[in-house]
């Protein structure tokens, strides 16, 4: 076991969790906004991803080009999910599992409208050229496409941040998330609010879509189910309503992901269910997790 | 007003003096459509006979998941689970020594099933009630702490399952799954099931248990406020219902007579979910009509997945269509009408 | 059989709470509370907004855990006893923001606290009595002919029960559709199936008219007489409170400003500025 092999393994672990953090922070912003475990997150990140697609391979568009676009377009099917599903149940006040389950049935329609209308066998995603390059530090290999998701990721992260803390709406969305009865009463239209937070959570699915399809090129419409599920982990790890606990989350959650499969091989074919574990356990021991906030009923 | 009392005052007035009527009138209701169903069942041919024997054992699935999630209000995400327990555990239990020895091709199976061979009740009992425990084992620490969680935590669970049915071949085979299981489940086992868990269900239901149930189910805190040990009871529920969603998962097996992994995702737990949605949670009798409703529907839509050509008629085959018709459904029935068919829960608080 | 020590104090006093502090994070909602209550008596229990009542009650009912102080019922230390075990001894509640069973009918919020264990003193130790729970739970899902005699027993008793409180005319209404003040009265109703030595009342009189308010204070004098109670009350209604209250403790800030009689509150210079905020 020498320390070329256990850096490889780290980087291979950031290279993963990177991607889980950047799935993370958009379920997590959605979740701390409207209180919507939004378990279509996932099928988002999957619709982006054929977006990106069709604009790679049919319109022939240069990747940076590509990147944005699919982001506004899937932003745009993200606000259309609100509308369609979401929207009426928060109208009429509808208790949380109700919203949960709508959001189980938007993932089934999705992952299965895809299926009828193009098809579940899975297409190879056109990697751009660039992404192929890797750099060598020593025995060390790391590829463009993990220094690509990270700085993308960091650009991602800081324009939320800014967003969120420096803008009017960033304000709005923090008032909604803490009292969204009295931010409706001062005026605030939040309606439009909601809808610009599931467009900038849908746009960052697509990105991270995106990302994830140039480390695993192979797309089809179940692809987000389970990098879904694991960025779910990795957020209620970290501490679901908190960015940064989704970042740490995800980063986690990859690293001992890729650990497991390289120094206890013999679990690897359990990691799934050990990550499903790590969810688990959270959730009884701090369901907060490492920096979210608690809420308690009154009596 | 549910309909059990609504029935239940009919029949006092027409028949003022027949206690045993007031008593027994479910009872004689579940038995009569047992035996027509039974009657029809062997009078038809043998597509709409398996199609009767499935819906018999989505019918104990959803009348088991309905009872922990409904009528207690403790909402799980992982039916699949226990259903895949109850198979697997069932099946290991009627197979021949000599078919686990052909079966088992990667790995020798697990000691003691190498020898075991007990009847199908027995086993099915067995398999029900491993179901039973590992509802119960899950159920001690996720009811201790705040309910929102079960379900995220019953969803992480049932996945769980379905990775170490994957990969502990030496108990499961894996990938592959359990082949040549003995077909003991006929139309008779099957209704006689389907009848006993509606009966036994809707009577707890609408009994003092029933009661104290939906009360933890309507406002927690007041019904501990009235001496109820909130944890205990649904440590029951769950319990209980692990044990009925194990006994379909048993007969489940025995109808397929080839199980594997694939046959226990989520994809079960979201068709469990939409029937005692659509029947109405909280409602017994609800969910086992939405169960059949279900099973034909789903089987009538495969039709229209495989293209429709009569005469000038010529409609292509659109495979995955059922899912999208399933979950505009699931949606629609959020929005439009939460309660389902006879659910006694109005939805709207916060 | 759990058991749990005592130490017997006054039987005189039905309640008695002893030094209680609570502290929430760094918040301190109770401070250093303590006050007996005499059996049999209406006792008020008032205070501003925020002074710390409603978590007294959740004190008393088990809700919360004291961070320190005891809590004596009866002569007996039941500060480790939980939520639920309360109610078996006689102690019974209502909310401020009425907790009804709403998909349940009037009839079946009633038959559905008919259900518990007692908890029975043997020597000086608590013991989990047998099960009055009428039938095991398998008698009911096989439909045995036990089971059904119990069950109409049950409904006799809940409707009798709702004869008491004016309330069988809306034996099978949802008990969400009842009006306000008929929800008060079965929440009221249902504390009192439950058989207690001790009633707590959560601001009854809220949002009621003063006709209300004089047909609920007759209703309270009759419940503690015919149904041989100790009632607690938490109101902000001080015609009610001076008008059925015998003994009334001042709540301000978590801490206890004043214990006696309603006249003697009603002059008490801390009260007054508590209420109003000043100095008169």
């Amino acid at each position: 076991m020498d320390l070329s092999f256990i850096a490889q393994e780290i980087i291979n672990g950031i290279s993963l969790g990177a991607l889980y953090a950047l799935i993370a922070v958009g379920y997590t912003m959605v979740y701390g906004v409207i209180r919507l475990i939004n378990f279509a997150h996932g099928d988002i990140m999957m619709v982006g991803c054929f977006i990106a697609y069709f604009l790679l391979l049919k319109l022939k568009l240069p990747w940076p080009l590509a990147l944005i676009l699919s982001a506004i377009l899937t932003g745009f099917v993200g606000v259309l999910v609100d509308r369609i599903a979401y929207k009426p149940l928060r109208d009429r006040g509808a208790a949380r599992i109700i919203n949960l389950i709508t959001a189980v049935g938007v993932s089934f329609f999705l992952e299965s409208l895809f299926v009828v209308v193009l098809g579940g066998v899975p297409r190879a995603f056109p990697v751009p050229d660039i992404f192929n390059k890797e750099f060598c530090i020593g025995n060390v290999y790391i590829s463009m496409a993990t220094i690509a998701t990270i700085i993308i990721g960091l650009i991602c992260v800081s324009i939320l941040f800014y967003i969120v803390y420096k803008t009017k709406i960033g304000m709005a969305m923090r008032a909604i998330s803490v009292d969204f009865e009295t931010t409706k009463l001062m005026g605030v239209n939040v309606d439009r609010i909601i809808s610009f937070t599931f467009f900038l959570g849908s746009a960052l699915a697509a990105i991270s879509g995106f990302m994830w399809a140039i480390q695993f090129p192979s797309i089809d419409p179940y692809m987000g189910i389970i990098p879904g599920v694991k960025a779910f982990v990795a957020a209620v790890f970290g501490g679901i309503g908190s960015v940064i606990g989704a970042v740490v989350g995800g980063l986690i959650i990859g690293i001992l992901e890729i650990f497991i499969v390289g120094f206890l091989p013999d679990l690897a074919q359990y990691r799934d269910a050990l990550i499903f574990l790590i969810l688990i356990f959270t959730l009884l021991v701090k369901p907060t997790g490492l920096f979210g906030e608690k809420l308690e009923e009154k009596v | 007003m549910n309909w059990y009392l609504r029935i239940r005052k009919l029949i006092q007035k027409k028949f003022p003096n027949n206690k045993f009527l007031h008593r027994y009138f479910g009872l004689i209701a579940f038995i009569i459509v047992g035996i027509i169903s039974l009657f029809i069942g062997n009078h038809v041919n043998e597509f709409w006979q398996r199609l009767i024997i499935l819906s018999a054992i989505y019918v104990i699935m959803a009348v088991g998941y309905n009872f922990s999630n409904g009528v207690a209000g403790q909402f799980s995400l992982d039916p699949n689970a226990y259903a895949a327990i109850g198979a697997y555990v069932a099946a290991l239990l009627t197979m021949s020594p000599e078919t686990k020895e052909n079966v088992f091709i990667l790995e020798p199976v697990m000691k003691p099933f190498d020898k075991i061979q007990l009847p199908f009740l027995i086993a099915t009992l067995i398999g029900g009630l491993a179901a039973a425990f590992s509802a119960f084992l899950i159920g001690i620490p996720s009811f201790r702490v705040r309910g929102d969680y079960l379900a995220i935590i019953t969803f992480g669970f049932g996945e769980i399952i379905n990775v170490i049915a994957n990969n502990l071949v030496s108990l499961t085979n894996g990938a592959l799954g359990l082949k040549g299981i003995p077909e003991y489940t006929t139309l008779a086992w099957a209704i006689g099931w389907a009848i006993f868990s509606v009966f036994f269900l809707w009577h707890l239901t609408n009994s003092q248990v029933g009661r104290i149930l939906k009360s933890i189910r309507e406002d927690e805190i007041a019904a501990e406020a009235t001496g109820i040990n909130v944890f205990r009871w649904k440590l029951f529920a769950f319990t209980l219902s692990g044990f009925f969603i194990g006994i379909g998962g048993a007969l489940f097996a025995h109808y397929l007579t080839t199980i594997s992994p694939q046959v226990f995702t989520f994809f079960l737990t979201f068709n469990l979910l939409i029937i005692i949605l659509i029947g109405g949670l909280g409602s017994i009798v609800g969910s086992a009509i939405a169960a059949v409703l279900f099973t034909f529907a789903f089987e009538i839509l495969r039709v229209f997945e495989e293209g429709i050509h009569i005469g000038h008629i010529n409609i292509p085959p659109i495979p995955g269509l059922r899912m999208v018709v399933f979950a505009i459904l699931l949606i629609a029935l959020m929005i439009f009408r939460p309660q389902g068919l006879f659910g006694d829960k109005e939805v709207s608080i916060k | 059989m759990e058991k749990i020590y005592v130490d017997p104090l006054d039987p005189h006093y039905i309640l008695e709470l002893d030094h209680i502090w609570i502290k929430f994070g760094g918040l301190i909602a109770l401070k250093d509370v303590t006050f007996k209550v005499k059996k049999g008596e209406i006792f008020g229990l008032i205070g501003p907004n925020g002074a710390g009542k409603t978590t007294l009650f959740n004190i008393i009912t088990g809700v919360y855990k004291p961070t320190s102080g005891k809590v004596f019922f009866d002569g007996d230390d039941i500060t480790d006893l939980k939520a639920y075990e309360r109610v078996w001894i006689g102690i019974s509640r209502t909310f401020q923001n009425i907790r009804l069973f709403k998909n349940l009918t009037v009839l079946e919020n009633i038959m559905t606290v008919f259900h518990f264990k007692k908890l029975q003193k043997w020597g000086p130790f608590f013991v989990k009595f047998l099960d009055i729970f009428p039938y095991k739970w398998w008698e009911a899902g096989l439909a045995l002919p036990k089971f059904f005699k119990f069950e109409e027993k049950l409904e006799e008793y809940a409707l009798e029960l709702l004869k008491i409180v004016g309330l069988e005319d809306y034996w099978d209404w949802k008990a969400s559709s009842l009006p306000y003040g008929k929800q008060r009265k079965l929440e009221i109703a249902r504390a009192l199936a439950t058989n207690p030595k001790l009633l707590l009342l959560d601001e009854p009189a809220a949002g009621m008219n003063p006709q209300e308010t004089s047909e609920l204070m007759e209703f309270i004098r009759k419940i503690r007489d015919e149904f041989n109670l100790t009632i607690i009350l938490i109101e902000h209604d001080m015609k009610l409170v001076m008008g059925v209250c015998e003994t009334i403790a001042v709540l301000d800030h978590g801490e206890l400003i004043a214990l006696g009689k309603p006249e003697e509150i009603k002059n008490n210079k801390r009260v007054i500025e508590a209420y109003l905020g000043e100095a008169i």
